[in-house]
């Protein structure tokens, strides 16, 4: 593996002294020769979210359908606070909200009784599955619409019904596999807000995306998979810098150009200051913090600036850099 | 057990929304019925044969053929009789169609019967009533085929060939026996065609059970559509026993399929006055047809790749079981390889049940019928369910 080390399969996440919400050691799975899943292990501590990221085809959802016991891994084991997940797995598996990538609810069904039928089989009934299910409909905002069967509901909409499902039991983690493919923006929007609020109540979240944007924005840490294989694993910001991946500041500006790229090579934090025909571009460790002292010396050097852009790089990169193709591949 | 009750009520409500699944439990198959039984009319339901009797004897054995053949299955309602004074009335009577055929007892026939000299019955056809003037021959026939076997015994008795004068207490005793055992061989035979159903309760039953191999696979081939839509996988994910979903789903299967015929025997009942006969045999074969419907469309969802691959199957196993077992005809009137393989289908073994209800049987009678459904259901759900629950395990 490249890039940040992952923890050991047996280690605490960084930052955390509790028991992991999920310890998958050596995981593999294979489909006659092609082996979708191939060692794979990673850990996830409580209210923490994690990232599953990789192209179509990687490994993703035979890793998350042995997690949640859909699938029984060919080697390997998959632990929920500390409990194996067993063939039957009854009791493990409450612990576990699932939301598939497909928006697996009964359109015949209205979205109340979608999640009475669920609240069910996870053993809620009575008077505590009706709060629990008005609960989750205030949560995904679909209270009004909740008599309407779920064929009259819009695709995003369903969506949000799909995730309600895996929210009924207040699972320890929830499993969330590509929960935007194939919704507008509007709604993907929604559906990543109320994603970020989940942590905020301590649950952790396992999320396989190939949307390196939503990946940087939900997950405290992230694992790069490809070919069924964990090849990197950290925050955004350390896979990015582990790949020796550079801000890039595009200044647009008039004056002696060439002069003022020559001034910005002086300061520190610059690795690099290319000219361009209509200003420079500039590469350099930390955009944030180095910004303003760049925009001071190319001012004191003479040159007018008219636009500023930064570009951060992004795990779409690091994805590049490490296997030489992109997510979307 | 309590997650494949909940699964099974989920699908339960979900056919009920579906109106094609009402349509096809219910609507289609009381129609179809109906339209086969308008069809074919009130004529078409067993009738008794009417004959004609000429009597031109007026001796002692054709009295014996009146009184003991022909009056006795008037009596159970197979045939109906009346006394014509000529052969050539009895003609025109045929010709016309007012009879199916008539006995001719010739002047002579009881001396020519006690003697030596050969005794005739002449039956007179209707020539549109094929059926019923060979039944009317195959009575003569019989009925001379014992006079025969009775004339052999006493010229056997009456002639020792050694002289001595003949015993004539013996003889008396032999003509008594005689007459107790002429009964003809027909009579059994006539009689068992009152176990074939009436042409309105076979083409009710007929359509109960066939459009029952469509109902059933509603619930256990869901499971593809489960699938398919990705809820199965979210099923499977629920901490729920791993046989439950199956369970459920089987279980859904059972309940529309006991549900649309207990539907259909009813309506069938008050709308078309069908009677079925004892109410626990007639139970054991609906319970044992849902079963073997049930098993064989487990066995299609376990091959099929798709719900509507699973349904294409369903519907020629349907259509094939349902003209093999006699549902499209009557094959069993037929005999023979059609009639043997029509018993290889649970159609023919249903029809064959309520015959023996409609003949007056108990639950005791339609236990053949029964144990040959439950054994189709056996093999076939046996066989599905080993190869669902792979379907349905991690």
């Amino acid at each position: 593996m490249v890039g940040v080390p992952a923890p050991q399969a047996t280690a605490t996440p960084p930052g955390v002294a509790t028991t992991p919400v999920l310890s998958c050691v050596g995981l593999r799975k294979a489909y006659g020769s092609l082996v979708a899943v191939d060692g794979l292990s990673f850990q996830i501590a409580p209210g923490e979210t994690y990232g599953l990221l990789g192209p179509n085809g990687a490994g993703k959802t035979t890793c998350i359908s042995m997690v949640a016991g859909i699938l029984w891994p060919d080697a390997g084991r998959v632990e929920i606070r500390g409990q194996p997940m067993g063939k039957g797995g009854v009791a493990v598996k409450r612990r576990i909200g699932y939301v598939p990538q497909e928006v697996a609810v009964y359109p015949d069904l209205t979205g109340r009784e979608n999640l009475r039928f669920f609240a069910g089989l996870y053993g809620l009934t009575g008077s505590p599955a009706s709060t629990r299910v008005a609960e989750v409909l205030d949560l995904i905002g679909l209270r009004e619409r909740a008599g309407d069967r779920v064929a009259k509901y819009s695709g995003g909409m369903r969506r949000r019904l799909n995730i309600g499902i895996g929210l009924l039991h207040r699972p320890d983690l929830l499993i969330l596999d590509e929960p935007t493919v194939g919704v507008d923006p509007q709604s993907r929007n929604a559906i990543l807000a109320s994603i970020e609020a989940l942590s905020v109540h301590g649950m952790a979240v396992l999320y396989t995306t190939h949307y390196m944007e939503e990946a940087q924005r939900l997950c405290d840490r992230v694992g790069i998979i490809d070919k069924g294989r964990l090849i990197a694993e950290g925050t955004p910001r350390e896979l990015t810098a582990s790949v020796g991946e550079r801000d890039r500041v595009r200044l647009t500006a008039t004056g002696d150009i060439d002069a003022g790229a020559r001034t910005l090579r002086t300061i520190a934090a610059v690795r690099q200051a290319t000219p361009r025909p209509d200003g420079i571009d500039v590469l350099v460790d930390d955009a944030r913090t180095a910004l303003q002292r760049i925009l001071d010396v190319a001012a004191g050097a003479g040159l007018r600036i008219r636009s500023v852009a930064v570009e951060e790089p992004d795990l779409e990169a690091v994805f590049l850099h490490l296997t030489g193709k992109s997510l979307r591949d | 057990m309590r997650a494949a009750l909940r699964i099974a009520a989920k699908d339960l409500r979900q056919r009920v929304r579906d109106r094609s699944a009402f349509l096809l439990a219910v609507v289609l198959p009381l129609a179809m019925a109906f339209i086969y039984g308008s069809l074919f009319g009130p004529s078409a339901e067993p009738r008794a044969f009417e004959y004609g009797v000429v009597d031109l004897d007026r001796g002692p054995i054709a009295g014996a053929f009146v009184a003991d053949v022909l009056e006795p299955l008037a009596a159970d309602g197979v045939i109906r009789i009346r006394d014509v004074a000529t052969a050539d009335e009895a003609e025109r009577l045929a010709d016309r169609g007012s009879i199916d055929a008539a006995f001719v007892l010739p002047a002579g026939f009881s001396a020519a019967s006690l003697g030596a000299a050969p005794a005739r019955i002449q039956v007179l056809g209707d020539i549109d009533a094929p059926i019923g003037t060979e039944v009317a021959r195959s009575i003569a026939g019989a009925f001379l085929a014992e006079l025969t076997s009775v004339r052999v015994a006493v010229a056997a008795v009456a002639h020792h060939g050694d002289g001595r004068p003949v015993d004539r207490d013996r003889l008396a005793q032999l003509a008594e026996r005689a007459r107790n055992i002429a009964t003809p061989v027909v009579l059994q035979n006539v009689t068992a065609s009152t176990k074939v159903l009436g042409l309105k309760a076979y083409f009710a039953a007929g359509m109960a059970i066939f459009f029952l191999f469509f109902t059933v696979q509603f619930g256990v081939a869901s499971l593809l559509e489960e699938r398919s839509n990705g809820t199965l996988g979210r099923l499977l994910a629920a901490p729920i026993p791993a046989g439950a979903v199956l369970a459920g789903k089987l279980l859904a299967s059972l309940a529309l399929g006991v549900a649309s015929m207990a539907v259909l025997v009813t309506a069938a009942a008050a709308l078309m006055g069908i009677r079925w006969g004892d109410p626990v045999g007639l139970a054991l074969l609906v319970l044992s047809a849902v079963l073997a419907a049930t098993g064989v469309a487990a066995l299609v969802a376990s091959v099929a790749r798709t719900q509507e691959q699973a349904g294409s199957w369903n519907s020629v196993i349907a259509v094939t079981l349902a003209m093999l077992g006699g549902v499209m005809f009557q094959t069993s009137q037929l005999g023979g390889v059609v009639a043997a393989i029509g018993l290889a289908t649970p159609h023919a073994w249903f029809l064959r049940g309520l015959g023996e209800l409609a003949a007056g049987g108990g639950a005791r009678a339609v236990l053949p019928a029964v144990a040959a459904m439950l054994g189709f259901a056996v093999v076939a759900g046996g066989i599905a369910v080993v190869r669902l629950r792979k379907a349905v395990a991690p």
